[in-house]
């Protein structure tokens, strides 16, 4: 198989199973059949930020979406967005904003309640979890939605 | 004036790949396929039974209009993933889903609820992405409750 293909093969993973706590880098570099070290190399070649840079990203953005408009915790949406430490999320959210998630909020979202409610937010970004590690849920993908805006 | 969209382009990695792909796990049907002379260009169509004006050529990167450099950086464009080739509409998203993914068909999301319908995503064999749309009755809806 080409070996572009099995890169997006991994990336296409994170985009689909981001919510999901247990989706380490042996998960993705298995969707590209490479090891850990070769992944890691090949994937930042490709897409410009490793692995772990990547599915970090996608899950602050979510959370970003997610402090701006629904009326959840910080700690829900720590473990919504796939972050099983709430000190880890808070410190990498930080790495990427600037803010820490209380400060993002403060300063982004308006007076009065807020815009989603929690339950619709949390449907969208892929279903109730009974548990952090719980199994592979629905996937979802803000990104995605982005992108589908874009070809609508 | 103009009269509508006749064909659109998917750059696709191999012919005979892409025409299995978008008839047999797609459900499309091959409108055109012909080569032009010994080793000319293919030109090979596809499109819905349902809307016979409007098809999709599927044509490789490359020919007489592409120099080698640009054949290659749009080839690897499709397969990082990072071009997407429209939008597929359908009556039944649940069971078409179910259908396309039991055919193997890479899905990026499955079926979700949008203000413009209810929506999935995959990807066709050589990397490019389609939106996979139920279209919500009424138009778009950016006034529906939903507070549960």
């Amino acid at each position: 198989m080409d070996k572009t293909r099995q890169i997006r093969l991994a990336k296409d993973a994170m985009d689909r199973d981001w919510a999901d706590p247990g989706l380490d880098l042996d998960t993705v570099a298995a969707h590209a059949g490479y090891s850990r070290y070769h992944f890691i190399r090949a994937f930042k070649e490709a897409y410009g930020e490793t692995p772990g840079q990547y599915l970090t990203h996608r899950r602050i953005e979510r959370a970003e979406d997610l402090l701006r408009t629904a009326n959840l915790s910080v700690t829900e949406i720590c473990h919504l967005v796939g972050f099983s430490s709430v000190g880890t999320f808070s410190a990498r959210f930080k790495t990427w904003t600037g803010l820490t998630p209380s400060e993002y909020r403060t300063k982004h979202v308006g007076r009065g309640a807020a815009l989603i409610p929690g339950c619709y937010a949390m449907l969208w970004a892929g279903g109730f979890r009974s548990a952090p590690g719980a199994g592979k849920q629905n996937p979802s993908g803000e990104a995605q939605q982005r992108n589908s805006g874009e070809a609508g | 004036m103009i009269k509508g969209l006749a064909i659109s382009t998917v750059w696709v990695l191999d012919q005979d790949r892409a025409k299995e792909f978008y008839t047999q796990k797609l459900g499309l049907e091959v409108r055109t396929d012909m080569t032009m002379g010994e080793g000319g260009m293919r030109w090979l169509t596809v499109g819905s039974p349902n809307q016979p004006e409007v098809e999709l050529t599927l044509m490789v990167p490359g020919g007489p209009a592409m120099d080698p450099e640009s054949a290659e950086m749009l080839r690897k464009l499709v397969t990082k993933g990072a071009l997407g080739a429209g939008v597929l509409t359908t009556d039944d998203i649940h069971g078409d889903y179910k259908k396309l993914k039991d055919r193997g068909v890479e899905f990026l999301q499955e079926p979700q609820e949008r203000p413009y319908g209810t929506e999935a995503l995959f990807r066709d064999d050589s990397g490019n992405w389609f939106s996979f749309t139920q279209p919500r009755e009424g138009g778009l809806d950016m006034d529906q409750d939903w507070t549960c």
